[in-house]
């Protein structure tokens, strides 16, 4: 058995924000979350998304682990607005020094 | 003398962008006294964590805190720089066309963001402030006017406000939103001194971060009408009710800046359905001021609305 440590897994976050449910419709809006400490993302910090659309993004290796739900819409508040509706939350892992 | 009142065009945009922006419109003179008045803020101190200078630079300055609810008018001095700014001809047509000639106070805040010392030595990160809606939910048509004011030049580097045009009808709870650190379409305040932001209450804003070396300042005020907010623009170049438009088919680009025009056209950030119930809540919002129920552009609510024929 050798001695030396395993490297540590950790998480990269990207969430995309698509026009609509289809993968492939393009990014509206965008947040990147960087578990790995290698970099810092905050609000405001890039005018244009890392991927044009969600499937951009897998073939760059991100891993879909959520996508928001479609949900019909309640009687009197068809025409509403809140959040964003297409929401994709996509992973990698990434080693680092233990 | 009458101030000079918004065109429809600037309401229409308004309505559907949820914001004017007025460049270097206040003197250098009242900017300068205005930050006479805002004070100076302390020298970097280690171990002093940025929390504690605010509040001594708030307690220090000359800018007077008011009651909520207070008539705008009564709440500055005329000679102080507020004041003087809110009596400037295009800041009262402004105000006029877009929340009556009797605005009531809510609040006002001197925003202060600091440079990188300021967050080193208090051992804090530096970090822009994520987007929200101010207040709380707000399910109301009626609106809410906030101002903000530059008193200096914003750079890029000096993070500056930044906003998302067009979000200002969703319905949403203040900061729920911070997940989106990013949107197509937001702009960053890059501006110069005396530069004026008029926004609809319910715009996605935050703070930039400051990466310069110099403190950014910026004042906001917020009032809400007393009475009738409807027909209070210029309205001579509003044209009279005419037919629809043909819509989807046709064989030239719709005539620009007009009211149909500039409520039908869309925000990088539109999903591509719910945009369309954008230009639904533009429309209802138009309905309001103008107190026309029959307001229509390209069939969105007429269509909606029209029984068995």
């Amino acid at each position: 058995m050798s001695g030396q440590a395993k490297p540590a897994l950790r998480q990269k976050v990207l969430v995309l924000y698509l026009a609509n449910s289809a993968l492939d419709s393009p990014t509206v809006a965008w947040a990147v979350y960087d578990g790995t400490g290698e970099t810092l993302h905050m609000a405001g910090d890039a005018d244009e998304p890392p991927y044009a659309s969600g499937l951009a993004a897998l073939r760059d290796g991100w891993r879909l682990f959520q996508a928001s739900q479609l949900l019909p819409h309640a009687r009197g508040e068809e025409f509403d607005l809140a959040y964003l509706k297409y929401e994709f939350f996509f992973e990698q892992l990434a080693e680092v020094a233990p | 003398m009458s101030p000079p009142l918004l065109t429809s065009a600037q309401m229409a945009s308004f309505v559907a962008r949820g914001f004017l922006r007025f460049d270097g419109v206040v003197p250098d003179e009242i900017n300068r006294q205005f930050m006479r008045e805002a004070g100076p803020i302390p020298e970097v101190q280690d171990g002093v964590r940025i929390r504690k200078l605010y509040g001594e630079a708030l307690a220090a300055n000359d800018i007077a805190e008011a009651p909520a609810g207070t008539p705008l008018s009564e709440v500055y001095a005329p000679a102080s720089a507020l004041g003087r700014l809110l009596d400037l001809p295009v800041v009262r047509g402004a105000i006029e066309s877009l929340v009556g000639d009797k605005p009531v106070f809510d609040h006002h805040f001197l925003h202060i963001t600091f440079p990188p010392a300021y967050h080193a030595a208090g051992a804090g990160e530096n970090l822009s402030q994520h987007t929200h809606q101010d207040s709380t939910i707000d399910p109301r048509t009626a609106f809410d006017l906030q101002i903000m004011y530059y008193p200096h030049a914003v750079t890029r580097e000096m993070g500056g406000t930044r906003f998302i045009p067009g979000t200002h009808l969703r319905k949403v709870s203040e900061v729920a939103l911070g997940r989106y650190q990013n949107m197509r379409g937001q702009q960053h305040m890059v501006c110069d001194a005396g530069t004026l932001l008029f926004l609809h209450h319910g715009i996605w804003h935050g703070g930039g971060v400051n990466l310069s070396d110099r403190t950014r300042y910026m004042f906001k005020i917020r009032m809400h009408a007393s009475g009738p907010q409807t027909w209070r623009w210029d309205l001579s170049d509003l044209p009279p009710p005419g037919p629809q438009r043909p819509i989807f088919y046709r064989k030239s680009a719709p005539e620009p800046n007009t009211v149909a025009t500039l409520l039908t056209t869309p925000e990088p950030w539109f999903e591509q359905d719910t945009g369309r119930l954008e230009y639904v809540n533009r429309i209802r919002l138009w309905r309001y001021l103008s107190e026309d129920d029959a307001f229509d552009v390209d069939y969105w609510m007429t269509r909606l609305e029209t029984g068995p024929r």
